[in-house]
């Protein structure tokens, strides 16, 4: 075991951990600690833009910025730190481009904007209570906005000379009483176990989307900050919210960003139909995300979807209508992608598209500079914090708008960086207990010598499979309740997971197993939380339970791991300037 | 449809050098992905086989190999893509050092990347608003700042094969991302660089880079651009 002392530790290098880690100042010791080198993280894979009301191309506000963002959120989301976010993207974004971030740009030179679903302005701008059209909000460089952004963040921190660990696994938190004194982590390359003692540890190790089967997060999105914390007693909120993406490429889940649909491409049924007419008559397909996903799936369900050749049924989005420049020029990979993937040529047919596994609002609770809270009553945890997809905290509610993932990120890694920069300077380290990597070892050791007849590829697919099933954009009493007995199951047989690599370098085999554990962790809260909420509110929608009800409804789950049934707790929502209302678009 | 891989093992632990093993896989059609198929062999036949993978899309650059003599992404090969008649043969991408199976040691090449001060140097006071760029000059950059860094472009090289110490066609790319943004102001730090018998001038414009790239990047094309560039500061 190789002990490492740094006065911080970030875990994940996404947008959040670079962004955090360029707060770290000098004279203080900073890791980075990554499962993959850094610019493979999948902050690279968003495309469409990052929002800010710049007003670049058209009048906008961080008022009615907030207020999508509020709406969209389905009320859920805590309103003091949407305002936070909204008033601070301007700034965030021009940061963005004075460290080097390459944006396309207005006949101006200023930074191009294009619209995005759920963000919209007051058609008449003096009348704050005219009918909300779209607005051109999303800052975006081609559809690979999240691609440069993390090169740009990337390359700030080797200018910055930030110290990175690259290809180091992290397997858990080490906590000291009541304070996080470090991480447990397993050097790929070798296998050996690192103890890193640390005053304050950021977790920014983004999603979850490889609990469904599909999904457009890559395969490293197994949820394992949310693991960490679940295994430590500490809660996660809100987990019950899982952001469907409506347009997903048929079978293989690959993103097609919105920003098809903000460039001007429709959705059609198999009646050749511009179906979201009906369903968000003012925005049509530029709704937010969980009514796109709903309307898609309901399509399906009364027979206007297209029946693929794989069992499963989608719909078509249509951009062939659009100027070849635009499809060339501003959404060049996704074109690429059903080129590459379908062999569907854009510019002339459909691309078929289906709902894809694609976000977690939920997360590890925190206060909007980050750090992790324990309980409802926002009771901190001393050295631990959290950003990113990660960290619920919650500015996205009940579901996100597209482009504020890509600003959560900078927004709150950048003020999560500061407050430890600020923790930093008085703190000591806490004492380091003996046992920090005891479960880890045992773990593997576990692993390593199981002679078990299950096997990880065969027990994943069948998580995956039964989540999407049971767990999706439509839920019900009664799957639900199938679903916390089949995840009991499953959390048993993953005891005799035995696997082929019993060796020392380069060990995927192990790192596979372990990651499977965190996938089963992390699918039990969100299984439990949608099992509780009897409502229906943003991405949760309850076939037994419609209606959303803000009576019983309007508060954040919390939920801890026990050893029986994982215990609820309900915990207020910031609601500062706007009352909820029906949301309609 | 059943496809065979021929893929190169090599485990330090266990082997003196690398050797081939072949598999049988079930394929959909012809637009499975390489990288499904050796998923399909991890997962069901041989977890000891290794590789890097994350998005499985193209994006995020970490699956490189050698695919049927050719550098590609697994990814984003599909198998209508490749001679699937006969086996397919897959290796790790050549003339860097093997970790295990096609896994190979990339710290040479970002340690090239980082040699050409790969991020934005502007000591002016920013303005308050962005630093305005024309679209056309955004533009020119776009194409470079599409890498994603998988290491196909340096790896084909053949001047990268016969001389260990050539930056490679990957950083000399990065390099061209910095030297013509017209919000930078490092360039001739970043040609210094690049003027060096191991630098620019080491390219023979030989294009298997831009056979190679994933992302279609015509990086020949930058190259001889920075070496104009480097011609005209001589003059």
């Amino acid at each position: 075991m190789i002990k490492h002392q740094y006065d911080v530790v970030i875990v994940g290098a996404g947008g959040a951990g670079l962004r955090a880690a360029l707060e770290i100042p000098e004279g203080f010791s900073c890791a980075v600690l990554s499962k993959v080198f850094p610019t493979r993280s999948h902050t690279g894979a968003a495309q469409g833009g990052i929002g800010a009301s710049l007003g670049n191309e058209e009048e906008d506000s961080w008022e009615w910025h907030m207020f999508d963002t509020v709406k969209g959120s389905d009320y859920l989301g805590d309103q003091d730190a949407i305002e936070i976010m909204a008033k601070d993207a301007v700034r965030a974004i021009i940061e963005l481009e004075h460290m080097g971030m390459p944006f396309s740009r207005t006949p101006e030179g200023k930074i191009a904007q294009r619209k995005f679903g759920g963000h919209t302005r007051p058609e008449d701008p003096n009348d704050p209570d005219s009918k909300r059209i779209a607005v051109k909000r999303s800052c975006y460089s081609a559809d690979r906005t999240g691609h440069v952004m993390l090169h740009t963040l990337y390359e700030n921190c080797i200018k910055q000379k930030v110290h990175f660990f690259s290809e180091f696994f992290v397997t858990d938190l080490v906590m000291s009483g009541k304070s996080c004194a470090g991480v447990v982590a397993m050097d790929i390359a070798t296998n050996e176990i690192h103890v890193f003692h640390a005053k304050a540890v950021m977790l920014a190790t983004g999603g979850y989307g490889r609990v469904f089967r599909i999904t457009s997060n890559a395969h490293v999105g197994t949820g394992d900050g949310f693991s960490f914390v679940y295994n430590n007693g500490l809660p996660l909120q809100d987990m019950e919210f899982v952001q469907f993406h409506p347009t997903g490429l048929w079978k293989l889940g690959i993103l097609i960003s919105e920003a098809a649909r903000g460039e001007g491409g429709i959705l059609l049924n198999n009646k050749g139909e511009r179906f979201m007419e009906r369903y968000a008559p003012t925005v049509k397909d530029l709704a937010p995300r969980d009514m796109v996903s709903r309307a898609i799936i309901t399509e399906i369900r009364e027979g206007r979807g297209f029946k693929g050749s794989d069992g499963t049924s989608y719909v078509q989005l249509d951009v062939s209508h659009l100027p070849k420049e635009v499809l060339n020029d501003k959404l060049p990979e996704i074109t690429g992608f059903a080129r590459t993937y379908l062999g569907v040529e854009p510019t002339k047919e459909p691309i078929p598209v289906q709902p894809t596994a694609h976000y977690a609002m939920g997360g590890i609770p925190t206060t909007v500079d980050a750090e992790v809270t324990r309980d409802k009553k926002g009771t901190k945890v001393t050295g631990l914090y959290a950003a990113g997809e990660a960290a619920c905290v919650s500015v996205h509610g009940s579901n996100r708008l597209g482009t504020n993932s890509l600003l959560d990120l900078i927004v709150f890694g950048r003020r999560g960086g500061k407050a430890i920069a600020k923790f930093i300077k008085d703190a000591e380290f806490p004492p380091l207990p003996e046992d920090a990597a005891d479960r880890t070892i045992a773990r593997i050791d576990t692993l390593m010598n199981s002679k078990g007849k299950e096997k990880v590829g065969a027990l994943r697919t069948e998580l995956q499979e039964k989540m999407m099933e049971k767990v999706g954009v439509f839920r019900n009493e009664k799957d639900l309740t199938e679903m916390t007995a089949e995840i009991k199951s499953l959390r048993e047989r993953y005891k005799e997971v035995s696997i082929d690599d019993k060796g020392k370098i380069f060990n995927t085999d192990l790192m596979e197993a372990l990651e499977l554990g965190n996938l089963i962790d992390t699918a039990e809260p969100i299984i439990h939380g949608a099992l509780v909420r009897q409502e229906s509110r943003g991405a949760h929608s309850r076939e037994d339970f419609p209606n959303r009800d803000d009576k019983k409804w309007l508060k954040h789950t919390l939920i801890y791991k026990t050893d029986g049934k994982p215990k609820i707790d309900l915990k207020p929502v910031s609601i500062t300037r706007f009352q909820p209302k029906e949301r309609k678009y | 449809m059943k496809v065979t891989l021929r893929i190169q093992r090599y485990n330090p632990e266990r082997d003196s050098e690398p050797y081939y093993q072949e598999f049988i896989v079930e394929a959909g059609d012809e637009k499975e992905r390489i990288l499904d198929l050796l998923l399909q062999v991890k997962w069901k036949f041989d977890g000891t086989l290794t590789f890097r993978r994350s998005c499985a899309h193209g994006i995020c650059g970490s699956d490189g190999m050698r695919i049927n003599g050719k550098n590609r992404l697994a990814c984003s090969s599909l198998l209508r893509d490749v001679n699937f008649k006969k086996p397919i043969v897959i290796e790790p991408l050549p003339s860097i050092p093997i970790i295990k199976d096609l896994v190979v040691d990339m710290s040479d090449f970002y340690k090239k990347y980082e040699a050409v001060k790969p991020y934005l140097v502007n000591n002016s006071p920013p303005p308050e608003h962005e630093r305005y760029q024309s679209n056309e000059d955004a533009e020119k950059l776009f194409e470079s700042a599409k890498c994603i860094l998988c290491g196909c472009c340096t790896t084909s090289c053949p001047s990268s094969w016969s001389d260990e110490n050539y930056i490679g066609p990957a950083a000399l790319l990065k390099a061209y991302r910095f030297v013509f943004d017209t919000r930078d102001e490092a360039a001739d730090e970043r040609l210094d660089v690049v003027d060096t018998p191991d630098g620019a001038w080491r390219c023979h414009t030989i294009f298997n880079c831009v056979e190679a790239c994933p992302k279609e990047i015509n990086i020949t094309w930058h190259i001889s651009k920075l070496k104009k560039r480097l011609a005209e500061r001589e003059m």
